[in-house]
């Protein structure tokens, strides 16, 4: 009896669901840290995928050879860590059934889940991840943000330039793939550039610390020139503060995981007058980027950071590669497949955070901007850095 | 070399502090009832976030000046984190105090209410992060290439002060001495018509008030919060108080600090990921010649 009820339930199931799925839909999914070390990054892409889900479906929907589909994008919380973006990504692809994913934001969730993507064999574009090994080899994984290889670079021959510094100190996250990765690259190009011994001090700390006074006071015994902390913002704001208590008056340079919104509220007067490299400025921005920036202020009150600009390239090179497949079967091995090979076609696109041109590793080629924290608090535009 | 030790042994009194108060918490607890109160870590946390309200209320709401937000914000923080303390002592031990449950059951009972107060905020509060409003201008002072702050010092001072308190309130005041009857014989004790739920209250009232207090000290000093903060911190100045004999005042006291320039140290010396293998391996090494920890002696009074 109870098999029979089983089936029988089973049966309508199937009945209901499969107009469902025939129906015009386009699934999407989201891999973001909505709570953990970084809540401000997913809110920020979340955000930026709405307004975009909203202006696609408002107009009618995405139109695919000939066809109308409405956008459904699907929020999951990775929590910033990497053993549940590896999960979260396993959930969208199988239980979801999603034809790509954007996302994870940080490289530390985006290594890890770009295997699980690959794997799987599903489309995924991280829109904010910069170490070198979350596309490496990975046919099926793509990036909307420029590689740290190149950031390093621009850091250091800004500070060498702008600080007119002979050498360096270094703090960063030791378990964090992207700031350690980060660490690496710039006392390298440092050290190539200024010669061996230049970096005086290489310090590391952990994800959860909040005392860095040990490190700090290691660092300003060997007086550098300035301190380059590829560290998230959230710990940005306890190290520059804790470092001037300790009497460092000094220069710091910062990476592009400080650009968040959310910086200048936590980090307060101590990080003015300091200089970081990212992705794009929003003070003083023109033409389509400004136009973004204007809207996302209008409907949510904030000025965009550089993972909310990221997300909605990221999410508009997605929605291109569907558009440029001609038409979806509703098979999902076969969309997906269509959709990375379309992608991997995409020759150059012109995002708000630049133009960019993708490499065989399905990495864009695009300049690298370097912001000063103004008195106000804003990002201001100082340097524009292109490969 | 000499300035970047000294600057390194105010750090460590700095971070120790925290530890030990925190730890003086745990080790009253344990004394009078033997329940190892887990959730004190995140009464810890609470304390902070009740801090960041009472300041930010104090600051923008009633228009005060730093220094009387912060003279108001102190009492305040302390009363309604014990406050806090004593509710969970109340809704969730005593009721198990009362059927006459199993230790294990109450610890895992504060093992599930730490979880329930760190959840709880992380879903009314969101996992946005809260910066601490400065209350305080923070001088920096520089002798001899050693930097400290007033801050800094108020931080060790207050740590010293309160041990010296609490010691004298469990030496030698009554409440004291019916706190030390209770872990001696806690059948007998209602019998001498001592009100012991009275006393537990007064326990819990103490050491959750610890607990606010070092909210505030930690809220000014890493003024960035966070639902999680109390977990790691809690649990290691936990250790802090089995290592420094856990039931004596001046155990957790020292256990606090000894961690603190154990960690601060090891990094300041070695890479950063060393801190917490040397930090525990230092500590199970005195565990290991000492199973008591350093003040506790077996099976005698305790506290």
């Amino acid at each position: 009896m109870k098999k029979i009820r089983l089936l029988v339930v089973l049966s309508l199931v199937v009945l209901f669901a499969t107009p469902a799925l025939a129906a015009n839909t386009i699934k999407i999914g989201f891999n973001i840290p909505m709570t953990g070390d970084i809540p401000k990054v997913g809110e920020m892409s979340k955000q930026a995928a709405e307004m975009l889900k909203a202006d696609i479906n408002g107009a009618g929907g995405l139109d695919v050879g000939g066809k109308k589909y409405m956008l459904e994008f699907v929020y999951e919380d990775n929590e910033a860590k990497a053993e549940s973006a590896v999960t979260t990504a396993l959930k969208l692809i199988e239980k979801d059934e999603v034809l790509a994913m954007v996302g994870p934001n940080s490289s530390k969730q985006a290594v890890p889940a770009g295997q699980v993507a690959n794997d799987n064999e599903t489309v995924m574009i991280t829109p904010w991840s910069t170490n070198p090994a979350t596309t490496l080899d990975r046919p099926w994984v793509f990036r909307a943000a420029f590689l740290d290889p190149f950031q390093g670079p621009v850091a250091v021959n800004f500070a060498v330039e702008t600080f007119k510094a002979k050498n360096a100190a270094v703090l960063y996250d030791l378990s964090n793939d992207y700031s350690k990765g980060l660490a690496e690259i710039f006392k390298a190009e440092f050290e190539k550039k200024m010669g061996a011994g230049t970096i005086l001090a290489f310090e590391s700390h952990g994800t959860k610390d909040q005392d860095f006074s040990a490190q700090l006071t290691t660092i300003i015994a060997k007086k550098p020139d300035f301190i380059f902390v590829p560290d998230n913002y959230n710990q940005v704001a306890l190290i520059v503060p804790q470092a001037r208590k300790l009497g460092y008056k000094g220069q710091f340079m910062g990476s592009d995981s400080w650009g968040s919104a959310e910086l200048m509220t936590l980090c307060g007067n101590d990080c003015k007058g300091l200089y970081f490299s990212t992705h794009y400025a929003a003070a003083g921005a023109t033409g389509a980027t400004k136009e973004f920036i204007d809207r996302f202020n209008a409907k949510y009150g904030v000025t965009p950071d550089d993972v909310a600009a990221l997300t909605w390239d990221a999410t508009r090179i997605v929605l291109k590669a569907i558009q440029d497949t001609k038409g979806l079967s509703g098979k999902l091995k076969r969309d997906r497949k269509a959709i990375r090979e379309a992608m991997a076609a995409i020759p150059s696109f012109e995002g708000i955070t630049g133009s960019m041109k993708f490499n065989e590793q399905g990495d864009p080629i695009k300049c690298a901007v370097v912001v000063k924290i103004s008195d106000t608090g804003t990002f201001e535009f100082t340097k524009s850095v292109c490969p | 070399m000499l300035a970047t030790i000294i600057q390194n042994l105010i750090n460590a009194l700095q971070w120790g502090s925290f530890y030990a108060l925190i730890a003086l918490g745990y080790t009253l607890v344990y004394g009078v009832l033997t329940l190892i109160n887990f959730a004190h870590g995140d009464i810890f946390m609470v304390g902070a976030y009740i801090a960041f309200f009472v300041a930010t209320f104090m600051l923008s709401a009633a228009g005060l000046p730093g220094w009387a937000a912060l003279a108001l914000t102190i009492p305040l923080t302390m009363i309604l984190t014990s406050m806090v303390g004593v509710t969970l002592e109340r809704v969730a031990y005593r009721p198990l105090r009362r059927k006459g449950a199993h230790r294990l059951y109450v610890v895992i009972t504060a093992l599930m209410c730490g979880l329930i107060l760190e959840h709880a905020n992380l879903a009314l509060l969101g996992a946005s992060r809260k910066a601490f409003p400065p209350m305080i201008t923070e001088h920096v002072y520089n002798i001899g290439g050693v930097s400290f702050t007033n801050l800094k010092v108020a931080v060790i001072v207050s740590a010293i002060l309160v041990f010296i308190l609490l010691q004298w309130i469990v030496t030698k005041t009554k409440v004291g001495m019916a706190m030390r009857a209770i872990s001696y014989d806690k059948f007998a004790v209602p019998l001498m018509g001592i009100p012991m739920d009275n006393i537990i209250v007064a326990t819990f009232v103490l050491g959750s008030g610890m607990a606010g207090l070092a909210g505030i000290l930690f809220a000014m000093s890493y003024p960035i919060l966070e639902p999680y903060m109390g977990a790691l911190i809690g649990w290691k100045a936990f250790i802090a108080a089995v290592v420094g004999g856990i039931g004596d005042i001046r155990g957790a006291f020292l256990g606090g600090f000894l961690l603190g320039a154990v960690e601060i140290l090891v990094v300041a010396f070695f890479p950063s990921t060393f801190r917490d293998l040397i930090a525990f391996t230092v500590l199970l090494v005195i565990l290991a010649f000492r199973p008591t920890g350093l003040f506790g002696v077996a099976k005698t009074t305790k506290i």
